[in-house]
């Protein structure tokens, strides 16, 4: 309906997509099962329900981003989500991390919304126009996440002095994983290069600046120190494991099922 | 309602009904939206193409509201079946991301309906704040106060917030605006 120009990709440049886009979903995919942990155990029935619509939500974007790769070569998106042990899941582990105490989800997502809001907003001027159109459409979803958890995070880190040392016991253990987030795939630079992806180094100096304004200025929290070197989405803790087995019981228990 | 040797008609028949895009229109107009039954799916503006080709094929294409509706298959039989209602055999219902759904597609017959129902209507989008911590302001859809606190963001569907109006005390859901 509408005509963006479309970059042409050569085959170096699908494989980066392809390994990017995998990527993308695959920290969407193990957020929205962490997120989706709370089900039934959330401190108030609203939370239940809210942390439940961003699964759900996250889980949308994974699929958008699957589809994507699908007609890129990519296989099917039921396979690459139910079929794919640990050794080949590329999330980060900011988000395999077990779900723990309420602050603890809402820093971690906190962190991972305004990541991942920023990354969307950039991604709309992609001049790959098909992951320009997933981008416009899932960033507009995206902003009430960061609204919603924002507001949490200031709850708890001005409300008690209980929810305030949670609060910044979450952010110190959370912070050095926030930053893999923006360790760029294998190919990266060429694409950011073709305008195909957003500059990851621009995206992570707009994330500092908006989550030190919002935890350090109005919150009153206090930013741990990054790492300046860490492992890749390749080495996962030992979390992911029994998440995954758990997350792809019944796809592997009935792997003909066609509606499930 | 299935007629006889309907199921040899292979090809499309030389006489096949010639449909107006118009029609299918009309009959998409009375296909709910499965979380919002007082309003239809073109009501939302979800429906944004309807093409009949020579051979007598209907195209519709629709948008989703939210990716990850768990309505979107029932919209996408709804349809189809809109669609055979007028005696169509050949339905594609195609779904377009391009340009990304906003509730500013809602129009204003619908607006007034979802406000009669109790549903706050989704305040205008403004662009450019896409990004924004704060979230806009709403109107009590019974006394019309905007005296009203949102009691939380996230409502029983992925389109809705729910609040409450501290001038007629009533609790109420309001349309999030995208």
């Amino acid at each position: 309906m509408t005509t963006t120009p479309t970059t042409h990709l050569t085959d170096t440049q699908t494989q980066a997509l392809l390994l990017k886009l995998t990527v993308l979903a695959d920290d969407e995919i193990i957020l929205a099962h962490r997120n989706g942990e709370w089900t039934g155990h959330a401190p108030i029935l609203e939370e239940d329900i809210a942390l439940a619509n961003i699964a759900q939500d996250e889980l949308g974007h994974a699929g958008l981003y699957l589809s994507l790769a699908q007609t890129l070569g990519g296989s099917d998106p039921d396979r690459v989500a139910f079929w794919r042990g640990p050794d080949d899941y590329l999330n980060t582990r900011l988000v395999e991390l077990p779900k723990g105490d309420w602050a603890f989800t809402m820093v971690r997502q906190f962190l991972y919304d305004t990541f991942e809001a920023l990354w969307l907003e950039a991604a709309t001027r992609s001049t790959y126009a098909p992951l320009a159109e997933v981008a416009a459409k899932a960033v507009r979803e995206e902003k009430f996440h960061v609204q919603h958890t924002a507001l949490w995070v200031e709850r708890l880190a001005l409300g008690t002095p209980e929810s305030e040392r949670r609060t910044r016991a979450a952010l110190t253990e959370l912070w050095p994983h926030a930053a893999q987030l923006f360790q760029p795939v294998e190919g990266e630079a060429d694409l950011t290069a073709a305008g195909i992806l957003p500059d990851l180094n621009a995206v992570h100096a707009r994330w500092t600046d908006l989550v030190t304004r919002h935890l350090v200025d109005k919150c009153g929290l206090t930013l741990p120190d990054a790492p300046t070197t860490q492992p890749g989405r390749d080495t996962h803790t030992h979390h992911l494991a029994p998440l995954l087995e758990e997350m792809q019981s019944v796809a592997r228990q009935h792997p003909d099922a066609e509606v499930w | 309602m299935a007629e006889g040797g309907r199921q040899k008609a292979e090809r499309p028949a030389p006489s096949a009904i010639s449909i107006q895009p118009s029609a299918v229109w009309d009959a998409l107009t009375s296909v709910p939206d499965p979380e919002i039954p007082v309003v239809s799916i073109t009501d939302m503006g979800m429906v944004r193409d309807v093409t009949v080709g020579d051979d007598g094929r209907v195209t519709v294409t629709f948008t989703p509201t939210f990716s990850g509706c768990p309505a979107l298959h029932v919209i996408r039989d709804s349809i189809e079946q809109a669609v055979r209602g007028l005696g169509v055999t050949d339905v594609e219902v195609r779904s377009t991301l391009t340009p990304p759904w906003t509730t500013d597609w809602i129009n204003d017959d619908a607006r007034e309906r979802l406000r009669q129902y109790g549903i706050a209507p989704p305040a205008p989008t403004g662009e450019g704040q896409l990004i924004q911590l704060d979230a806009e302001p709403t109107r009590c859809p019974r006394c019309g106060s905007l005296n009203v606190r949102m009691t939380a963001s996230f409502g029983p569907t992925l389109c809705k917030r729910m609040y409450v109006c501290d001038t007629c005390r009533e609790p109420f859901e309001g349309f999030k605006s995208v």
